[in-house]
């Protein structure tokens, strides 16, 4: 019985690890993406690039906390497998009904216990709090964008000089010429719209994020960003880039048929390229060409 | 095989023998409501697993024309034989609400529980036998009415098992169907969970003391308290967005939503969010339904193969009581992303880290009991084996996701969906499988196939993993989850291999139930004939005849001791019975 446990273990662990080894060159190489823009960065089975001040503070903790699971894990399955090749039944083996005192179990979760805590109260509290919470002040000259999500397009708008967002009025919204449903006398009339997301290298942005229709999620893997659009709310939510390049804005919910192409980019300029980005987009004669 | 029952119920004004059907049909014995809860959740799951497979097609090979099959399921569905994204969808939503509503919580709570927990607290039945049969009845409206909707105009639900408002009251009629299917299979939850905790408390042998239970009728108790207290939320919830999908109102629906540039009737003053706050008030407790009544089976066997008894019955105890309150106010770890300050979403934080303290405490207790073990390798004992680090596995990548700053991340990625999956799929599912090799001798008087089992068990263990290990590392490379293609994405397109090899894990794994499929029928005919008590066990249910008769037990048994009386120092046997005053 026990030679043939462990002789179907092991089949299992080879079939299982051929099966690993198999997929494993496909795994090393970055594949071309089929869309029709190139984005940067190399991409794979783990974290995809980080472009953000803020994300490795994110990274570190997934680490962190994957080197806690995986010993946890293994110290907890060699224990587990001593166990089944040791008390395996066998002849003249019996089991012993003693009380077995288990310090080291009581230590272990002890363990895990303090552990769950520094890694709540020491990274996870903090980290929340300076990405999702701690929004920078004027001071700190962001740009603001309000990024509108609808079935299945991301809508970003900028304030425009004046750094003020116009009104929006669903009332207003005409899908081939105003989207958004921006009144555009007072402080909309400098607005700008576009359908594709850009900022510039080296300062905050604050986006706010809400929705037309249904809740969609912003998520920008690089930059390791997340908020659900939700439809009735303006959520903030902030980061800063580090690095220029082409990435993608991705939906992380479920937001009807076309969930799955739910896709836009974002284009992180230098400062100079993205002022003559903004300065093109406001001329009148492109309004809304997007 | 009740798919029968409407002709049926023409037929009895015909024939005498109206027993009959009262007998195997309209039973009031807690044994073939039992017996009709598990084979209805069998033909479920395997559904359930069959929508996966379709959709794992897709996945795999985004575009393709479905080989053989493609074709069956119409224009509407897949033009040419090449799946919509609405079908997509629809499969997702179905498969998830299917395994969790209609098969695996059917399977724990009205298969195991209702068969064996009468059983092993010596009772003749349940308290109220025809409220047990009701729930199964409303349980089996319920599932048609899940089936009905995938033959309406659009299709079945396609916003989710969680039907997150407003996307689901926005959504086809099989979004109407799924509310109604769900407000019966709640009804269903809510009568058996009543009967579940008075026939816990009422009906239990002489002797029988709260602390000699054993750790399964421990597990049913505390789940169907989750169960009573959990479901009205979304009893209440559901009913809610019929309304507004059938009476205008807007209970979820925000003012000035605006669908494809037209402007909403919806008078507005509702928020999304109260939707997800009942769901996941529901939905989380309900993961613990999925998981408890699967350590209660594991408990039971791995007691009973390692002949010794389990190592901190009372802590474990404990724990599941600790779990069941917890389960109720860590919800909104299911909802960082919506916009939660800094404060609630540490309260849901911590909540989440100290609900996994139980879990760990249960989890090293089980592990802890095989120490000076005996340990028969018997196929229950292989699946109940496998259930401790495939669960380990679970809880451990919770943690990530339980944490706010690491869910940003991950939440809504792959790492979900293997998160998940290794608690219910090599967690919960392993336990069913242990459950129903460890009593298909009480329930049928014969031994499933040994050999057959143990094939069954390794090939399910290979490929289950297969199927899930992938998805940690799709997920950390920000794959959402729901996504008809990854690959419009360049970071879904890079690990897309990952997917397609998750696709083949997934079809093996379903080549490999054939072995149990066979078995389970075959055994039904050929199976080796058991004595009562095949593996020498010392909880009740092995005290009655195998099958028990109406009225379970010969002599009306009463109870001497705990529920693992294994190895005792000083006995002939290494087993010492419950029911026995002295050792035979």
């Amino acid at each position: 019985m026990t030679r043939k446990f462990l002789l179907g273990t092991t089949v299992a662990i080879v079939v299982l690890g051929v099966l690993f080894v198999e997929a494993a060159p496909a795994w090393a190489q970055a594949v071309a993406p089929k869309t029709s823009v190139k984005v940067d960065g190399e991409y794979g089975p783990f974290m995809p690039p980080d472009v953000s001040v803020h994300g490795h503070k994110v990274d570190q903790l997934i680490n962190l906390l994957h080197w806690f699971m995986g010993i946890l894990f293994v110290g907890w399955g060699i224990f587990f497998v001593y166990c089944l090749i040791r008390f395996r039944q066998r002849p003249g083996h019996k089991a012993s009904c003693e009380l077995i005192k288990a310090k080291p179990s009581k230590y272990a979760e002890i363990c895990v216990a303090i552990f769950e805590a520094v890694i709540l109260l020491g990274f996870s509290i903090p980290i929340w709090a300076s990405v999702k919470n701690d929004i920078p002040p004027p001071t700190d000259n962001p740009v603001r964008i309000r990024v509108v999500a609808e079935q299945f397009a991301w809508n970003f708008h900028y304030p425009g000089a004046d750094g003020k967002f116009g009104r929006v009025d669903p009332k207003l919204i005409d899908t081939a010429t105003n989207p958004l449903g921006l009144d555009r006398t007072k402080d909309g009339a400098d607005d700008i719209f576009s359908l594709e997301m850009h900022i510039p290298v080296g300062r905050p942005v604050i986006c706010e994020i809400s929705s037309k229709d249904v809740i969609h999620s912003f998520f920008l893997p690089v930059m390791r960003v997340k908020q659900d659009a939700i439809p009735g709310m303006r959520i903030p939510v902030w980061f800063q880039a580090a690095k220029t390049g082409t990435y993608e804005v991705a939906c992380a919910q479920l937001c009807g048929n076309n969930h799955y192409s739910m896709r836009a980019l974002m284009y992180i300029q230098e400062p100079a390229a993205f002022e003559k980005w903004l300065a093109e987009k406001s001329k009148p004669a492109e309004e809304f060409q997007d | 095989m009740s798919g029968g029952h409407h002709d049926h119920h023409h037929d009895h004004a015909h024939h005498p023998e109206l027993s009959f059907w009262r007998k195997y049909l309209f039973s009031v014995d807690h044994k073939t409501i039992g017996i009709q809860y598990a084979l209805t959740a069998l033909v479920f799951l395997f559904l359930g697993f069959c929508l996966m497979m379709m959709m794992r097609w897709q996945l795999a090979y985004p575009g393709k024309v479905m080989p053989v099959i493609g074709n069956l399921f119409g224009e509407g569905n897949m033009p040419g034989g090449v799946m919509l994204p609405e079908f997509y969808n629809a499969l997702g939503a179905m498969h998830g609400t299917i395994m969790v509503f209609l098969g695996v919580v059917p399977m724990l709570v009205g298969g195991f529980g209702n068969y064996v927990m009468p059983l092993q607290i010596g009772a003749p039945d349940m308290s109220f036998p025809k409220i047990n049969m009701a729930s199964y009845w409303a349980f089996f409206v319920g599932g048609v009415v899940m089936l009905i909707s995938f033959f309406v105009p659009g299709g079945a639900a396609n916003s989710g098992w969680t039907s997150y408002a407003p996307l689901s009251v926005l959504a086809t009629r099989g979004q109407t169907f799924w509310l109604l299917g769900m407000v019966f299979l709640i009804t269903s939850s809510l009568l058996g969970s009543v009967n579940f905790i008075v026939t816990i408390i009422q009906l239990r042998a002489k002797g029988l003391d709260f602390f000699r239970l054993p750790f399964f009728v421990w597990a049913q108790f505390v789940t169907a308290f989750l169960l009573l207290l959990a479901f009205p939320p979304l009893e209440g919830a559901a009913v809610l967005q019929l309304m507004d999908r059938l009476a205008g109102t807007s209970f979820f629906m925000p003012e000035g939503l605006v669908v494809s540039g037209v402007p909403q009737a919806y008078a507005g003053g509702g928020s999304p969010l109260l939707w997800q706050h009942l769901f996941w008030f529901l939905a989380h407790p309900e993961v613990y339904v999925l998981i408890l009544p699967a350590m209660g089976i594991v408990a039971e066997v791995i007691a009973n193969n390692t002949r010794k008894p389990l190592w901190g019955y009372r802590p474990m105890v404990y724990s599941l009581i600790f779990l069941g309150f917890m389960s109720f106010i860590v919800w909104a770890h299911h909802m960082f992303m919506t916009g939660m300050g800094t404060k609630i979403s540490a309260f849901f934080a911590t909540t989440t880290m100290i609900i996994s303290i139980p879990s760990v405490i249960i989890l090293t207790a089980l592990v802890i009991s095989l120490y000076r073990g005996c340990i028969r390798f018997n196929v229950p004992m292989l699946f109940a084996l496998a259930f401790l680090p495939m669960f380990a596995i679970g809880g451990l990548t919770g943690l990530p996701l339980g944490l706010p700053a690491s869910d940003i991340h991950l939440h809504d990625t792959y790492y979900v969906i293997g998160h998940f999956h290794y608690v219910v799929a090599p967690g919960t599912i392993f336990a069913i499988f242990a459950g129903i090799y460890h009593w298909y001798p009480k329930v049928t008087g014969r031994t499933l196939n040994s050999a057959l089992g143990k094939i069954h068990f390794f090939l399910s263990f290979v490929f289950i993993n297969v199927v899930f290990m992938p998805m940690f590392f799709q997920g950390m490379a920000g794959v959402s989850r729901r996504l008809y293609d990854q690959t419009m994405y360049a970071h879904g397109d890079a690990v897309q291999s990952l997917t397609r090899m998750s696709s083949w894990g997934a079809w093996m794994l379903g080549l490999s139930q054939l072995p149990f499929i066979l078995n389970f029928f075959m055994s039904l005919a050929a199976g080796r004939k058991v004595n009562q008590n095949p593996w020498e066990a010392t909880t009740l249910e092995w005290a009655a005849p195998s099958p028990p008769p109406h009225g379970n037990f010969a002599t009306v048994p009463v109870v001497y001791r705990g529920p693992y009386e294994y190895s005792v120092p000083g006995t002939q046997k290494d087993f010492f019975p419950q029911h026995l005053a002295t050792e035979a």
